[in-house]
């Protein structure tokens, strides 16, 4: 006799085989299955005259257990599921129709113990191990959850109109920067919160600029949409709490008139371990998790936060680094401390740094050999931002890449040293500050009271040094933006 | 799997269109607020309503939050509530 199962997945508490006394859960696929099939066959043999039954419940090709008197097709896997199966074979015993004990794989002395049958397959090895169950293949849990309706997910479920492709619907709800987004689907939500052992309803932090509770959940549903994966959750989830810390600010860089935006900069053995781009093209497209987590930030502040252009967000100009702007700093060379380390972390520990950044400048200089003249170059270029004379809410990071990296290596300067060579030449003389908020304005009567009173470049503003970028090229590259101590800073948390 | 079933990514929360308060008649006898958010020169424009004002004989009292890119505080918009009529806050440079 073979029966399809029926799910019972979401009973009123009647057990789903009230008559069974053994559940034997196979698949054809698995070499240790085949092996206990005759095993079986003698269960059923014994317990059938004492009144029990053996229901043999197979995953993938039911003629299997072809002569058995109790046959399930389980190929949409319900029972598996039921069960929690993780191995095949798995022999359990049940007890009033509820599971009272069970074996996985075969190994003879349990079955023995299980059935109380004491020659149970003597003519076989003393053990083999099992198979993955089917109910664990790529992407079958997320499935199996969803349609047997206990994922757990509160979210409102949106219906994709008929004959509607659900891309255009997620442009149709507003849900979308402007690239396609991967439809947010319950077992695509679910595959991505696999990445995390937190709680979906775990509530992060509120988004501006409206000031939304934001859950794990949504987090999982817009990292969806930006392309993750489950292993990038960690870095998404703290990238956002670390948007979230009030030093950085994030209310003002997405309302602002400027072009800044978030940039997301990640430390420590996880980038290598989740295949982030560090090295050439750095700072641009190619690489899914510099991409996806980058992206997932921004669509978290659009769609949670409902931070949009036009609306709260004012950018005069934008820039292409509002879709995405994350990279990972390049920590292979230990001649140079990374940005993390110098802030105390260990090398060990994996960090996630926000900072606010409109783009990038690159500073080219094929010519100098010795490090204070690559260090002049670099002034010249940094003095520039947004204008020469602009000396208050500017700051900056400089991506500095192999070759000019090699300069500073080959005379033995530390980043520390490069930054102290910079700051002393971007003091920039009263008389070249312009006038107004970004200048004059920001200085003491005193600072005034002498045109030639040097005066820093980064008067209020951060300045920092990383290594990242491609090893050819004698290229580095200037991230700017607005901000500065007290009002827009860099950011730096732990992912633990 | 129903692919045509999506989750909401969003707040989920529809705008609500709150209606504006009424403006007053006339602001004889009010308490004025002057709201500076910290962004330059916005003191510059609030010191001459200031003047103005009191110059009327209006009652003006005066605030200011800590940095323009950080919203104001709940306790600080609470006390604007409780000790004016209205405000006039000083938005952009």
């Amino acid at each position: 006799m073979t029966q399809v199962a029926v799910p019972h997945i979401e009973t009123s508490g009647k057990p789903a085989f009230p008559d069974g006394t053994f559940l034997a859960i196979v698949k054809r696929d698995c070499p240790t299955c085949v092996l206990v099939m005759p095993v079986l066959r003698e269960i059923e043999r014994h317990i059938e005259h004492l009144g029990g039954t053996l229901q043999v419940h197979v995953q993938d090709d039911v003629t299997l257990a072809a002569g058995f008197s109790h046959v399930y097709d389980d190929i949409v896997l319900a029972t598996s599921y039921r069960y929690n199966i993780d191995t095949v074979p798995t022999l359990i015993r049940l007890k009033d129709g509820r599971e009272d004990a069970r074996v996985v794989g075969w190994l003879r002395s349990e079955w023995q113990s299980l059935t109380g049958i004491a020659a149970l397959g003597e003519g076989l090895p003393a053990y083999r191990p099992g198979c993955g169950s089917k109910t664990l293949d790529p992407g079958m849990p997320a499935r199996l959850k969803v349609k047997y309706g206990n994922s757990g997910l509160t979210s409102r479920r949106i219906e994709v109109p008929p004959l509607s492709d659900p891309v255009e619907t997620c442009y149709e709800r507003g849900w979308s920067d402007g690239l396609p987004v991967v439809p947010p689907t319950e077992e695509r939500v679910l595959e991505v919160l696999d990445g995390t052992a937190r709680s979906p309803d775990e509530v992060i932090g509120l988004i501006p600029p409206n000031l939304v509770r934001c859950t794990v959940e949504k987090v999982a549903i817009n990292a969806v949409m930006a392309g993750c994966r489950p292993e990038h959750m960690p870095v998404v989830l703290t990238a956002i709490e670390a948007a979230l810390m009030p030093a950085f600010g994030l209310h003002g860089v997405l309302a602002t008139t400027n072009a800044c935006t978030p940039v997301i900069m990640v430390n420590g053995p996880i980038a290598r371990a989740i295949g982030m781009n560090a090295k050439g093209n750095v700072f641009g497209q190619g690489n899914r998790a510099n991409a996806a987590i980058g992206r997932t930030l921004q669509l978290v502040v659009r769609n949670v936060g409902g931070g949009r252009p036009g609306e709260i967000d004012r950018s005069v100009f934008g820039s292409p680094a509002k879709y995405s702007f994350c990279f990972a700093e390049d920590e292979d060379d230990p001649r140079w401390e990374s940005y993390a380390v110098s802030l105390g972390y260990s090398p060990r520990a994996s960090t996630v740094t926000i900072f606010p950044g409109d783009g990038i400048t690159q500073t080219i200089d094929h010519i100098s050999r010795k490090p204070e003249d690559l260090c002049r170059s670099y002034a010249g270029c940094i003095r520039a931002i947004y204008h020469t004379g602009h000396i208050i809410g500017v700051q900056a990071f400089l991506a500095i890449a192999k070759e000019h990296a090699s300069v500073f290596y080959d005379a033995g300067w530390s980043k520390a040293r490069v930054k102290e060579e910079l700051l002393e030449l971007l003091k920039i003389p009263v008389r070249e500050v312009v006038p107004g908020r970004s200048g004059l304005s920001g200085l003491t009567v005193e600072e005034k009271s002498d045109p030639d009173n040097l005066i820093p470049k980064f008067k209020n503003g951060t300045f920092n040094i990383i290594r990242a970028g491609g090893s050819a090229g004698k290229y580095s590259a200037i991230i700017s933006s607005i901000g500065g101590r007290g009002s827009i800073e860099p950011v730096t948390k732990e992912i633990k | 799997m129903p692919d045509n079933i999506l989750l909401d990514p969003t707040a989920e929360t529809a705008a609500a269109i709150v209606p504006r308060l009424a403006r007053p008649q006339s602001i004889a006898g009010k308490t004025i607020g002057l709201f500076d958010i910290a962004k330059m020169r916005g003191d510059e424009f609030l010191d001459r309503l200031d003047e103005l004002l009191t110059a009327r004989g209006y009652v003006v009292k005066r605030y200011r939050k800590k940095h323009f890119t950080h919203l104001a505080p709940i306790e600080l918009k609470q006390r604007i509530k409780s000790e004016c009529d209205l405000v006039i806050e000083g938005l952009a440079d």
